[in-house]
């Protein structure tokens, strides 16, 4: 059974007992006042009371939020902030250490060559006095070897003809023999 | 027996029946307080006292009673805005308060009456009264009238005459534009009265076959038939006490942007 046949039965009985509840006019003053008044008053309540307070605590909701990401924003901006110079710092620092680096290398360097060009000029130095050294030794050396010569030589001379030979004779001839 | 008796002898449409609780006469109109009365009064009691549970304590973090309160507000204020656009929020509180209105009235009519009781203390919807319903349907459209032709002078009627018909036709159109528009607060109260009234009526129509079966000896066991199918029609009302509000409401938004923005 359709709903819309429920109706018109529905409709056809209450038409016999005197018509449907609904179409009996002088209920109309009554049920228009009533609905004026309680309609009204929850009419005035929630515009008034109940809706702006509700109202309110969502758009106080929507700002906080709103708020809390601005500020999250903000924060993530300063992070970013700090990390670069952090970053900045830690590239100055590397920059700086490069160059005491290369500032005490250089130092050191400088350092190394100086102690060197002390070194060679003492063992120059010390070459140069030892060579003057052994020019003197072969000197003397020879000297002594011609004075031997010459004793040996006024020595043999004596022996082979027993004439002791002049000392200037000999000089001459040993110096012929070995200059 | 005598409870089944008086299910089996109350008609469908007596529970539509207007009874009067405390007489009130102003001149020669009658304003009793009546069953209809009670239940309006009930209805916005309810309302009230939920929304006043929701903003009690109001907190950034709601409670239970908040949520469900912000849940109906956010609910009617995004259908407003969707149909009427911003400015249509002006009338925000008149929708909420005329869907919450439909909606308890719907709601609480569907409570089973307590068995026994004179029929005045009887569950009762105002919402199943065509005056009730067309009077409120009358509120949307005097509001659109009178709105309409304040905010747009008499640019307002242009709802009337839309652009881009061909001038043969524009007559005619205008004429089912003008009786169209007449037959909203009509058609607004016949929808949301029918439903209600066709609703009880299936209601009481179950249960009298319930109650006929029940004291027909062995029939009786074929009694839950019409029981579990009455419990299916309550769920099926339920779902319909809100459907209808919703519908005038948001019928009522599609009329209200037309006197926002009158133009098609």
């Amino acid at each position: 059974m359709s709903p819309f046949l429920l109706l018109l039965a529905a409709g056809a009985e209450a038409a016999e007992k005197g018509g449907l509840p609904q179409l009996d006019a002088s209920t109309y003053p009554s049920q228009l006042f009533w609905l004026t008044v309680t309609f009204l008053s929850l009419y005035l309540a929630m515009n008034f009371i109940f809706l702006p307070r509700l109202g309110g605590i969502i758009e106080q909701r929507r700002n906080r939020i709103a708020d809390d990401l601005d500020q999250a924003a903000e924060l993530k901006s300063q992070a970013e902030e700090a990390e670069k110079t952090y970053h900045q710092a830690l590239a100055d620092a590397r920059a700086k250490a490069n160059a005491i680096a290369a500032e005490t290398k250089a130092e050191i360097d400088s350092e190394i060559a100086a102690e060197q060009k002390k070194i060679d000029q003492t063992l120059n130095e010390r070459l140069a006095e030892a060579e003057t050294r052994i020019a003197a030794m072969k000197k003397s050396a020879t000297a002594k070897v011609s004075e031997a010569a010459e004793e040996t030589t006024a020595a043999l001379v004596e022996v082979l003809i027993d004439e002791k030979p002049d000392q200037s004779v000999l000089k001459d001839a040993i110096a012929k023999v070995a200059p | 027996m005598t409870l089944l008796n008086a299910i089996m002898l109350a008609g469908p449409m007596e529970q539509f029946e207007i009874m009067q609780i405390i007489p009130f006469h102003v001149g020669n109109l009658d304003l009793s307080f009546t069953n209809s009365s009670l239940w309006m009064v009930i209805g916005v009691a309810a309302i009230s006292l939920f929304m006043f549970m929701a903003t009690r304590r109001l907190s950034l973090v709601p409670g239970r009673t908040q949520s469900a309160g912000e849940s109906f507000y956010i609910f009617i204020a995004d259908m407003l805005r969707g149909v009427a656009g911003s400015e249509g929020m002006k009338f925000f509180p008149y929708i909420f308060t005329l869907f919450m209105f439909i909606f308890a009235s719907n709601l609480l009519g569907l409570w089973p009456s307590i068995p026994g009781t004179p029929a005045k203390w009887h569950t009762f919807t105002p919402t199943s009264h065509l005056i009730v319903t067309f009077a409120l349907g009358m509120v949307t459209f005097t509001l659109v009238v009178v709105y309409g032709f304040y905010k747009n002078g008499l640019g307002f009627l242009k709802l009337f005459v839309p652009s881009g018909v061909p001038i043969l036709m524009l007559p005619l159109i205008t004429i089912i534009e003008i009786v169209s528009f007449l037959s909203r607060p009509i058609s607004l109260g016949i929808r949301l009265f029918a439903n209600m009234l066709a609703g009880h009526l299936i209601l009481k129509i179950f249960a009298t076959f319930v109650a006929s079966l029940l004291v027909a000896g062995p029939w009786a066991v074929l009694s839950i038939l019409p029981f579990m199918g009455n419990v299916a029609v309550l769920l099926l009302e339920l779902l319909i006490a809100f459907l209808q509000a919703y519908v005038f409401a948001i019928l009522s938004c599609i009329y209200i942007n037309d006197a926002i923005h009158p133009s098609h």
